[in-house]
């Protein structure tokens, strides 16, 4: 039994398709998780913000391609894991697969140009993404992670806020058709 | 290749890949079993966890299957078993009949001993035929008469057990008739109630001979007895042996009624013998017709012997076929 995917434009015929040059998005989740990384020595602040997280939801958001959503939303997750020293490898796949694929699902039914609904989308997909890794660190790892705190509200505000510009500077990446 | 729509087609990939990465923290995290303290593999965990209702289950089933196929099979031995305790049970109500049979026919026998020591005269050729010990061949009446004015039976011994004409049947009670036709396997018995019937006979107290005629009814008649003879109701009759078939001495019945008539008194008896539910019956195996010692043919009381042959209708037969005829 084998199953036959079509990784191919999905996406509905009145949602603009935006490409990237080859080997842009690959290189930024790397980008990302690297800067995350590094960052993560300059204090507390740079916690708040999980580029990984915004490169998913802005690529996904982009492509509006459910599959290479979350695909690539299972790299970068995965590769985040990898890189960490502590957290099994797939806690954020697992959480990042889901995020890129909700991300593409929703860019392609609604615009996500304007940059308030892209902080509105990055705020929700921020505690999707803090759910999902709440419940499978309960489920797997038998590990306490809450579902919501004040916290964790301001750190998806401040990534909102931050992924407003992010996105606009992710935008000129845009291959011009 | 299973075709999936393209609708479904994310959404089968985002199934897989979060199957692919639970499974791979599954091999990477490991299960705390509290009450020992031990950790073993999540996916180990989750394997027996998953793994063990379904054996369980197979077992079960499997169980009770084979539970099933035992219950089968013992059922087909209970089966067998019962088929052979239902054949055992009919054999060994085959050999109870047969021993029941043979029971009756001890007693038939032990009656004919009897008959016999009270009888010696009577000369029988059974000796061969059913052991030394008696002159008599038990019967089974097997039919009777399709004629209603004529009351004969049927008996299931016939020329081959050595039966013939004219042989006396008697059942322990009295006297029942003679053989008047013989069939290999088969005898016609003449009832003493038949129009032709006729029996030498004598009144047991009196010593009065005459002779008992049937009259196609229930009670037979004693003929020939005078007005001057006072007969009472209950009197016993028995054989005289003058008519050379039956043995002196043999029940024949009672009187049951008696009234005088011209020139003799009209008798009826109740015959000794239940001649409406005869089962069993005695053939008397008589080499030859029974003569009559010259002392009793000389008594006065033998003179209705004489009579006996004149009582009866034309007899074609020999004076030795005896009283009565067919």
């Amino acid at each position: 039994m084998s199953f036959a995917f079509n990784p191919g434009i999905q996406s509905q015929d009145n949602v603009e398709v935006h490409k990237y040059y080859t080997g842009t998005i690959l290189g930024a989740a790397i980008l990302a998780i690297v800067l995350q990384a590094f960052l993560h020595r300059y204090g507390h602040w740079a916690e708040m913000i999980e580029l990984p997280l915004l490169v998913t939801i802005y690529f996904g958001v982009s492509r509006r391609n459910p599959a290479s959503g979350l695909l690539l939303g299972a790299a970068i997750g995965l590769l985040q894991d990898a890189l960490s020293h502590d957290n099994p490898i797939g806690l954020y796949g697992i959480a990042k697969t889901l995020v890129g694929y909700v991300a593409s699902s929703v860019g392609a039914r609604i615009d996500t140009e304007h940059p308030l609904s892209r902080f509105a989308l990055v705020v929700l997909l921020f505690h999707f993404h803090q759910v999902v890794l709440a419940i499978t660190e309960r489920a797997l790892l038998d590990r306490s992670a809450p579902l919501f705190t004040l916290h964790l509200l301001i750190d998806s505000l401040v990534s909102g806020a931050f992924a407003v510009l992010l996105f606009a500077l992710l935008d000129r990446l845009r291959r011009t058709s | 290749m299973v075709d999936i729509p393209t609708r479904r087609r994310p959404l089968a990939l985002l199934a897989i890949v979060v199957v692919a990465q639970v499974l791979l923290l599954a091999f990477q995290v490991r299960h705390t079993d509290r009450p020992q303290g031990r950790d073993i593999p999540l996916v180990r965990y989750w394997a027996v966890e998953l793994i063990i209702p379904i054996e369980r289950a197979g077992s079960g089933i499997l169980s009770g299957m084979g539970g099933i196929w035992t219950g089968y099979i013992d059922l087909r031995h209970e089966r067998s078993e019962n088929l052979r305790l239902r054949d055992e049970n009919g054999q060994l109500k085959l050999r109870n009949r047969e021993l029941e049979t043979q029971t009756a026919e001890e007693e038939h026998l032990a009656t004919l001993l009897e008959f016999r020591k009270e009888h010696p005269e009577a000369p029988m050729l059974a000796a061969q035929v059913v052991g030394s010990s008696t002159a008599m061949l038990a019967a089974q009446v097997i039919g009777g008469s399709a004629d209603p004015n004529s009351h004969t039976i049927f008996i299931n011994r016939g020329l081959n057990d050595h039966v013939r004409h004219n042989m006396a049947v008697i059942t322990p009670d009295g006297i029942v008739g003679k053989i008047v036709e013989v069939f290999p396997n088969t005898s016609q018995v003449l009832l003493i109630s038949d129009r032709e019937s006729g029996v030498g006979a004598m009144f047991e107290g009196t010593r009065t001979h005459g002779i008992v005629k049937g009259n196609g009814g229930p009670y037979p008649e004693m003929d020939y007895i005078v007005n001057d003879e006072k007969v009472h109701v209950g009197d016993a009759v028995i054989t005289s042996g003058e008519d050379r078939i039956f043995p002196k001495g043999l029940p024949v019945g009672v009187v049951s009624e008696d009234k005088p008539s011209n020139p003799f008194q009209v008798i009826r008896l109740r015959s000794a013998a239940h001649l409406d539910r005869l089962e069993d019956v005695l053939v008397l195996l008589t080499e030859k017709e029974l003569k009559l010692k010259e002392s009793d043919a000389s008594a006065p009381e033998n003179k209705a012997a004489a009579s006996l042959s004149r009582a009866q209708p034309p007899a074609p037969a020999p004076p030795k076929a005896g009283a009565t005829k067919r």
